[in-house]
């Protein structure tokens, strides 16, 4: 079987895959870092979000093999290793923008590729906009595009904590 | 240990206690869990609606690697069918039609999804593999795909005896009383409708991971539902004839359930009778192809009602005649969806004296159909909500003033309805007069002229609506059909230093027990919220449970925790009484100290606890030590929530595209313990709502086959398709049970749909439209806008 070499939240891990398995199950099954889902099977859903070289991807649309010598962020690697949240983790949190959790890890790793490219900051239609790739099926996004905005001032430096949910 | 401030009890916006691990990754739910030695099942699934199987070849399946055993319905023979937890009885006294529900096939399959064979191999992909390789010889039948053609005359039969395949023919109410009203009403609207064909869609596909151990023969299994205790019993006792110590069953995190994740479905027992059958773990997990086609459906109805009216608009009787899709199977609560879970609610939040309803259910080769988010409410609400707009048109009356007109007044509570249900509480025209004022109904003409100014339709629309939920007491429903009690189990663990975990036989899957259950805890026992830990979903640790569906995990089982804590403190009490020598009577429990009365003499509930467990001093030949109490609450009726969703929307006539410009929900949901969660709660309601009136629905072709099979077809809300949602309370507290509670959960979903086509409707008020079916689609909208039926209206 093929090797792929990558590099999984600052780990550099080498495994023996099939060609045609899916970085997704490269992750789940292989590393066992079974934070990131999968909800579906036609790249709709967003479940398997995870940030290669930077860019969110959807990790069920791409061989493990094609990413041979990445970097790779999940969910896992998000937090400092004392546990701090990433602000957009806190933001999550804060603004009750999860309910079952399961679309939670890649909404929250797309909600920062999101941020992380527009610093000049986002509109709440930019948010939801932005959000197209991912599926919630509990929240009614409504908490989720509030958080998303409130995690933005932090990570751009324009707050340096996060705002509270009004009460 | 510290008396907690008041901000952690009931009415505290407390951030959610498992958030942490499901934002770090650390969630836990089945596919995430892998047995040693685990192998891998997929499932053949008929392609056919409807088919005799003539021959199933698996030699070349057997012979792939890595293929472990290869089983079909034969292998199963003397098992049992998947079992309808709820029998309805025809108008003539006789029961509902109940064929055989095999776990696998038997000689027919009939819908697409239908399970055939399955493979087990060592790897989910050569599962797969070895299934494609699987020969089946079909002798390809005519279908049913829909309720029109099940009932035609000389239909093909979906179950071989099941005349004109019809599931029961039921109904409530006096027919007698219902016609006599009809006579000399100064106004009777008639009205057709459908209520859409849904796909319930929860996030986390469904998966399900049998086990076994040889040398105790233990079974357990795995799985994504919203009632593990039901699972074990209908899969036990049903299925697999396995006693209950033998079996255990886990619903570890679930991602979303909708309902759908209640029934009991074949693949649980698939891979706990294999994984006895081959002595290895054996896991299926669905991909959301598979979802779409064996996920129980929800709604699909068609309904004709004929409202009665008096010359002020008063509503005098109503009857109602709906056509109920059961699919081809009957799913776990099927037949009590469209019966008692819908018509009566037929009477709503209004005074009508009379309702009669009649329900025929139909079997169809379609994906089996069964409670979705409100089940049965929902229809029922969107029946008499546009109804009622409809009446006010055709009577020329204002569609607030016909609902006032016609509220349950609140000195009429209890209020007996027609259709059976005893309302216990409720303030209609509260919670009607702050969404008006939320949502500025007064300024809406204003803004129609603005959008017109700028060529868009704008239209409001208004619901009023209740919902019986809490379910449920276990006598009248056991009367009525359902095979099962339906109270709730609690469990309260006070541990030597006073920390404490509930069990709970109610099931989390994104509702936020695990913080909602333990702010009970702390208002209650003055314990902080960080001591309290809620487990749920294991039949090994839970005594008891039936789940959670129905909003009732509060109303049933908080309750149930109530009544714990009842004996928790009256046992606690006594061991205090003798740590500092007075009299039961005299001691007092507050939050955390117990004290006697009108002294200065107290103890800690840390000394309490400890003491419970460390008897030294204790009054052993009158108390037993420890301090774990255990309830079972049956409740003494339902819960009745209800409220006042207002719509307002906005057509662009080119694109015809409906925007939500903004949604106002104004619930009456009892007490509230968390606010933050009730307002989720609601949001998520009012989307699927929304979905269902705008985006969703589940297409078959003739043939029966699933067009809308995918998320590429099937449209779910998305986020730049929902607008903020405002929501709001006004309590009126549950007079029957003890927390005041009503329920939250699907409020969002049953009130939501019949705002928004209201508000579709109105915003149309220029065209000749009296009604258009969910979805209300650009292509449906575009119709009625180039239908050249244009009023003269400018």
């Amino acid at each position: 079987m093929p090797q792929v070499t990558l590099t999984v939240n600052g780990a550099s891990h080498t495994v023996e895959v099939e060609g045609r398995t899916l970085l997704v199950e490269l992750l789940r099954e292989k590393l066992r870092l079974t934070g990131t889902h999968v909800g579906c099977d036609t790249s709709q859903c967003g479940a398997c979000v995870v940030h290669v070289n930077g860019d969110s991807v959807k990790s069920c649309t791409l061989l493990a093999l094609q990413a041979d010598g990445a970097e790779i962020t999940t969910i896992e690697g998000l937090a400092k290793p004392d546990g701090t949240l990433h602000p957009m983790q806190e933001a999550f949190r804060e603004y009750h923008a999860l309910q079952c959790g399961f679309c939670t890890p890649g909404m929250v790793m797309s909600a920062i590729d999101l941020v992380q490219k527009h610093p000049q900051g986002l509109s709440e239609k930019e948010i939801r906009e932005g959000l197209e790739g991912n599926l919630c099926r509990c929240t009614g996004y409504h908490n989720i595009v509030k958080a998303i905005a409130a995690a933005q001032d932090v990570m751009h430096g324009r707050r340096a904590e996060l705002a509270p949910a009004a009460e | 240990m510290t008396v907690v401030t008041p901000f952690e009890g009931i009415g505290a916006s407390v951030k959610r206690k498992e958030d942490l691990r499901f934002l770090s990754g650390r969630g836990r739910y089945t596919d995430d869990i892998n047995r040693p030695g685990q192998a891998y099942a997929h499932i053949l699934r008929s392609p056919h609606a409807h088919a005799a199987i003539r021959g199933i070849d698996l030699a070349a399946a057997r012979a792939m690697p890595g293929v472990v055993a290869v089983f079909t319905g034969a292998d199963m023979v003397g098992l049992g069918g998947l079992p309808c937890g709820w029998q309805i009885h025809n108008k003539d006294g006789s029961p509902m039609a109940e064929p055989p529900h095999p776990v696998l096939a038997q000689g027919k399959v009939r819908f697409v999804g239908d399970a055939v064979a399955v493979v087990i191999a060592s790897t989910r992909a050569a599962a797969r593999d070895a299934a494609e390789a699987i020969e089946v010889e079909y002798e390809v039948l005519p279908a049913v795909a829909t309720m029109e053609a099940a009932l035609a005359p000389g239909a093909p039969a979906v179950h071989d005896g099941v005349a004109g395949n019809l599931c029961y023919d039921w109904h409530i109410g006096d027919p007698a009383v219902n016609a006599a009203a009809f006579q000399g009403a100064h106004k009777v609207v008639e009205f057709e409708l459908v209520n859409n064909r849904l796909v319930p869609n929860a996030m986390e596909p469904r998966a399900a991971i049998g086990d076994f151990d040889p040398t105790t023969g233990d079974y357990t299994l795995y799985t994504t539902s919203q009632n593990p205790h039901v699972i074990r019993l209908l899969m036990g006792a049903f299925v697999l004839q396995l006693p209950e110590h033998k079996l255990r069953v886990v619903a570890p995190d679930v991602g979303g359930g909708f309902g759908s994740k209640i029934f009991h479905y074949a693949e649980e027992a698939i891979v706990t009778w294999a994984a006895g059958k081959i002595a290895r773990p054996v896991k299926w997990t669905a991909d959301r192809s598979e979802s779409f086609i064996t996920d129980a459906h929800g709604r699909d109805h068609v309904t004709k009602a004929r409202l009665a009216l008096d010359a002020e608009g008063r509503f005098l009787a109503l009857h109602v005649q709906t056509l109920a899709n059961m699919g081809a199977y009957l799913s776990t609560f099927s037949t009590s969806v469209p019966t008692y879970l819908y018509a009566t609610l037929l009477a709503g939040v209004y005074t009508t004296p009379t309702v009669y309803a009649e329900v025929k259910a139909v079997f169809t080769n379609t994906v089996p159909v069964d409670a979705y988010r409100g089940a049965g409410r929902p229809e029922a609400t969107f029946l008499l909500e546009r109804l009622v707009d409809v009446a006010a048109r055709e009577m020329g009356m204002d569609r607030i003033e016909i609902r006032r007109r016609n509220f349950i007044p609140n000195d009429a509570f209890p209020y007996q309805t027609p259709v059976a249900l005893q309302y216990d509480s409720g303030d209609y025209v509260a919670t009607l007069e702050e969404a008006l004022k939320v949502a500025d109904w007064a300024g809406f003409e204003q803004r129609r002229q603005a959008a017109k100014a700028a060529g868009k339709l704008r239209g409001i629309g208004i619901s009023t609506y209740l919902e019986a939920c809490g379910i449920a007491p276990s006598a009248v429903v056991g009367a009525l059909g359902a095979r099962a009690g339906l109270y709730e189990v609690g469990t309260i663990r006070v541990h030597p230093t006073g920390s404490v975990t509930v069990l709970t036989g109610t099931h989390s899957h994104g509702q936020g027990h695990e913080t909602t259950l333990a702010q009970l805890v702390t208002d209650r026992l003055g314990v902080p919220l960080a001591q309290v830990d809620i487990v749920h979903g294991d039949t090994a640790k839970i005594p008891f449970g039936m789940g959670t569906y129905g909003s009732r995990s509060l109303a049933v089982g908080g309750s149930a925790m109530v009544k714990a804590m009842d004996k928790i403190v009256a046992k606690a009490r006594r061991i205090a009484a003798h740590l500092m020598e007075a009299s039961v009577e005299d001691v007092e429990f507050d939050r955390g100290t117990f004290r006697v009365a009108g002294t200065d003499k107290t103890k800690s509930w840390g000394e309490i606890c400890l003491t419970a467990y460390v008897p030294h001093n204790y009054p052993i030949e009158e108390i037993e030590p420890g301090l774990d109490e255990t309830a079972f609450y049956d409740p003494k009726n339902f819960t009745y929530p209800g409220g006042c969703h207002i719509c307002e929307i906005e057509i662009d006539p080119d694109t015809c595209q409906v925007a939500v410009v903004n949604f106002t929900a104004v619930d009456d949901v009892g007490r509230v313990i968390n606010p933050m969660i009730v307002e989720g709660q609601v949001q998520g309601g009012v989307a699927q709502g929304i979905g269902q009136a705008l985006l969703e629905t589940a297409v078959y072709d003739e043939n029966g086959q699933l067009l809308s099979a995918s998320f590429m077809d099937y449209q779910m809300p998305r986020a730049n398709d929902l607008p903020p949602v405002s929501v709001a309370t006004h309590t009126t507290l549950c007079t029957h049970n003890p927390l005041g509670v009503k329920g939250c959960g699907e409020v969002g979903a049953i009130g939501s749909p019949p705002a928004v086509i209201n508000a579709v409707v109105d915003a149309l008020r220029d065209y000749d439209v009296r009604h258009i079916e969910m979805p209300a689609t650009p292509a449906k909208i575009w119709g009625i806008i180039h239908a050249g039926q244009r009023l003269a209206a400018e």
